[in-house]
């Protein structure tokens, strides 16, 4: 198993006629994802590279009924009309790739999908890909690249910057650990899965022994998953590196957001909760790789 | 997040009935003067500027007269907040306050939606008091679609204690503020304090709005000439760089100005990233080093040359920086050629007269050292680039050692000028100009440009390079900027091709700076 994108994953991509679609499609093929069909308005009955292109998801859905996932590349101010469009049809889980989709748009999408029951990674993702099964968005760039870079294995990779997710997922496979999935859960501050959705994911996931989370300044995101711990709800090894200890804090212009987050969102703050709850926290992010082996030896 | 000041926000609010002060606007003491006339009641005069704690900067007066605003006014003006002087001044009439309240709304990450909030008790330190008395806060979760209703803001007002007329009163301002925040997509809406006057009314005696950064191109209504969040006016390298990444939706360049007016030799850094996360690594490594940051860029998300091309050339426009730092996440999943190549040409145009360590990591890493090592040789400057097995922390040092090592002066020796061509061929492209000199062209032996063109879309017709498309296609984007024919052609072929792409407002700025 792993999580998200696996053997059964079948795949629509809208905005597939589109520079990023067409090249990010190009990657998802050659990595061996199921991609059965594309959706572009107005840009129905033809093919990019021998995937058939609808006009609309509805009509891709009756065609080919097995869809279970769309990634989405088309404008930001878009993504909307895209996401609503794609749960409508019944797609339970959407990647959205495009970077500046407005705040109140992904509120939209995520109260869409709450009520249909349906999930979504991003906006600004790079996307994730689980090993040796699937890409969704553009994770590795290329496919033989990807294939390359990320090895196969029993650890899973969930972070809030895309480059980085590459890059842990580069410098383990490079050091010897393999991977189950990787997942960059998107960089703006409402993303559809934060880490406390990803983990538990990987909680679920026999195939994932221990989980590494890249984290940054601000959100809950940390926190949340420290709840999860907490709880009981996450029991499998973490090992977190938190960004942004050097960015200065400054004045907070909201104090709405003070007093909705309390003293949550600090770089002092999520490693002091992740601390609390056993998370071995990495203080310099070369020593990933070095730590998280040592964690796994344990396990053993 | 575009804040919006303090007499935008309550013109916001007036937009959907929610009283504020009879206030004016004023740029100088005499505007201050007129303002109270008109006004005809003893004023407050505040200091149009992002910061909390005006008050204890100076930056509120009162004053009684026309005569004493004016003279009270002098002091507002010319304060400096933030390196940023006071311009403008709101002057409002004073308001007898009897009681003082909190109603702020924002989009709460965890919830996935906006929150409202309302305090019994307002004013400074309303943090603290939430925090102290729970029970005099009140929190409710709007619903995107339904939004925020009369009977949710009533509820809402008398859980924190407060009852009949007031509680109509309040829950009013509350619905108006919802409808506020919605039309103008603001990720925080805040009145505090919201009060009751002796009078009787409520009102909103300050404000602060800010803006979704992403929703700001939705409402030109805001005039908000700069969709970042920052504690001072955009500087002009600031909007210079912020009308490129406008005007361009490929990829994505965000580019600050964090110090100015510095000297060479005190260890500023033009910093450029590639990726939230690793570019603030790639800061926390060229800051242990003991260098300084004179910006913080980041291209990414897959940019053109073109867009990188233009982020080192802003970049590069900051006087006195004492060297270049790139480096992102270490293990990109775009080409990286195209960011080497972006580099290349901006650093030949520059004539780069300070070291530079690029770490471009990632896809086609290797070719794109060689493009970046290779294209820079002739420069005055040691341009080195690394790849992804070399950390941020070792390319920092590297850095440090070339600045250390380096005997030059740091000012460019000569001008670029562009190149003037004897038998131009030209076509446009998305946000440039490229024109291939005929003449130069007959006689190189290579035609590298035909090879390299990412895209093809290049042909040979009577020996010489054109468009194998038309021209309208490579102006709608099939010339996708790669800058590989200037590039390539000025080492292997016969320096005929030349790209111009223009940065609006750079060369004023230049000529001002200079
Ligand atoms: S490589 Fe340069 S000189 Fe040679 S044909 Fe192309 S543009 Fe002309
Ligand atoms: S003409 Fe070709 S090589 Fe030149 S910039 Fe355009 S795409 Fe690149």
């Amino acid at each position: 198993m792993s999580i998200l994108v696996d053997e059964n994953s079948r795949v629509l991509v809208q905005g597939i006629t589109g520079r990023e679609g067409m090249a990010r499609t190009k990657l998802m093929v050659e990595y061996g994802t199921n991609v059965v069909a594309g959706c572009t308005p107005g840009k129905g009955n033809q093919t990019v590279l021998e995937v058939p292109v609808y006009d609309t998801v509805q009509e891709a859905r009756e065609n080919v009924p097995e869809i279970n996932t769309s990634v989405i590349f088309v404008p930001a101010p878009l993504v909307k009309n895209a996401a609503l469009e794609a749960i409508a049809a019944g797609i339970k889980l959407l990647v959205l790739v495009p970077d500046r989709v407005p705040i109140y748009d992904v509120l939209e999408i995520a109260h869409a999908a709450k009520e249909a029951d349906a999930q979504f990674l991003g906006p600004n993702t790079l996307g994730m890909l689980s090993v040796d099964k699937g890409v969704l968005g553009m994770m590795g760039g290329r496919a033989q690249t990807a294939k390359q870079w990320f090895k196969k294995g029993n650890v899973g990779v969930t972070s809030r910057s895309g480059g980085i997710t590459s890059s842990i997922g580069y410098y383990l496979s490079k050091s010897g650990v393999g991977l189950s999935s990787i997942v960059h859960v998107g960089g703006d501050v409402i993303v559809g899965m934060p880490h406390p959705e990803i983990v538990k994911k990987f909680q679920d996931d026999p195939e994932t022994e221990a989980v590494v989370m890249f984290g940054e300044i601000g959100t809950s995101q940390e926190e949340q998953v420290a709840d999860l711990i907490e709880n009981g709800e996450f029991t499998k090894p973490l090992i977190a590196f938190i960004g942004g200890a050097a960015a200065k804090s400054g004045t907070r212009f909201s104090h709405a957001g003070a007093i909705v987050e309390g003293n949550r969102g600090t770089h002092a703050s999520k490693v002091k909760r992740l601390k609390e709850v056993g998370v071995h926290i990495v203080d310099n992010f070369d020593d990933i790789p070095q730590v998280t082996r040592e964690v796994l030896q344990t396990l053993n | 997040m575009a804040r919006l000041h303090e007499h935008k926000g309550k013109e916001l609010l007036r937009e959907f009935k929610i009283p504020t002060p009879k206030g004016i606007l004023a740029s100088s003491p005499e505007e201050v003067f007129n303002a109270v006339k008109e006004i005809a009641s003893p004023v407050v005069i505040k200091a149009q500027i992002w910061a909390t704690g005006r008050a204890g900067l100076g930056g509120i007066q009162f004053a009684q007269t026309p005569d004493e605003a004016k003279s009270a006014s002098r002091k507002i003006f010319g304060l400096k907040v933030n390196d940023f002087e006071v311009t403008q001044v709101l002057v409002e009439a004073q308001i007898k306050i009897k009681q003082e309240f909190y109603a702020g709304i924002i989009i709460d990450d965890a919830a996935k939606s906006p929150v409202m909030i309302f305090s019994s008790m307002g004013g400074t330190g309303i943090e603290e008091i939430a925090a102290k008395h729970p029970e005099k806060v009140g929190k409710l979760k709007i619903d995107i679609i339904t939004g925020f209703k009369d009977f949710q803001a009533r509820d809402l007002i008398r859980k924190t204690g407060i009852s009949g007329r007031l509680q109509m009163q309040l829950a009013d301002v509350l619905v108006k503020l919802w409808k506020v925040a919605k039309k103008y997509e603001a990720r925080s809406a805040e009145i505090n304090p919201l009060v009751l006057t002796e009078e009787g009314q409520v009102m909103a005696a300050d404000c602060r709005i800010a803006v979704d950064d992403y929703a700001v191109f939705r409402h030109p209504e805001l005039g908000i000439d700069i969709a970042r969040e920052l504690n001072r006016p955009p500087s002009e390298l600031d909007k210079i760089a912020y009308d490129v990444e406008k005007n361009d939706y490929r990829g994505t360049f965000y580019f600050i100005q964090m110090e100015e007016g510095f000297q060479k030799g005190e260890g500023y850094v033009g910093f450029h990233g590639a990726g939230g996360g690793g570019s603030m690594m790639s800061m926390d490594a060229v800051v242990a080093q003991g260098f300084k940051l004179a910006n913080f860029t980041d291209t990414s998300g897959n940019p053109p040359a073109s867009k990188v091309y233009r982020a080192a050339k802003i970049i590069l426009s900051q006087q006195n920086i004492d060297a270049y730092f790139g480096s992102g996440s270490g293990v990109a999943s775009q080409e990286q050629y195209h960011s080497a190549r972006g580099l290349v040409k901006a650093f030949r145009e520059e004539n780069l007269s300070i070291p530079a360590v690029i770490r471009l990591g990632g896809n086609s890493e290797d070719l794109a050292i060689d493009i970046l090592e290779n294209y820079t040789k002739d420069l005055p400057a040691p341009v080195e680039g690394f790849k992804k097995d070399d950390s941020a922390f070792s390319c920092a040092e590297r850095l440090k050692e070339l600045v250390d090592n380096y005997k030059g002066n740091g000012k460019p020796e000569k001008q670029f000028t562009k190149p003037i061509a004897e038998k131009p061929y030209s076509f446009e492209t998305i946000t440039g100009t490229i024109t291939y000199d005929h003449a130069a062209c007959a006689d190189c032996e290579s035609k590298i440009c035909i090879e390299k063109c990412v895209p093809e879309i290049l042909k040979l017709e009577n020996d010489v390079p054109v468009l194998a498309i038309s021209k309208d296609e490579a102006k709608a984007g099939k010339c996708i900027e790669c800058l590989a024919c200037e590039v390539e052609c000025i080492f292997h072929g016969n320096k005929g091709a030349y790209i111009d792409l223009p940065i609006a407002g750079l060369e004023e700025y230049l000529e001002k700076v200079a």
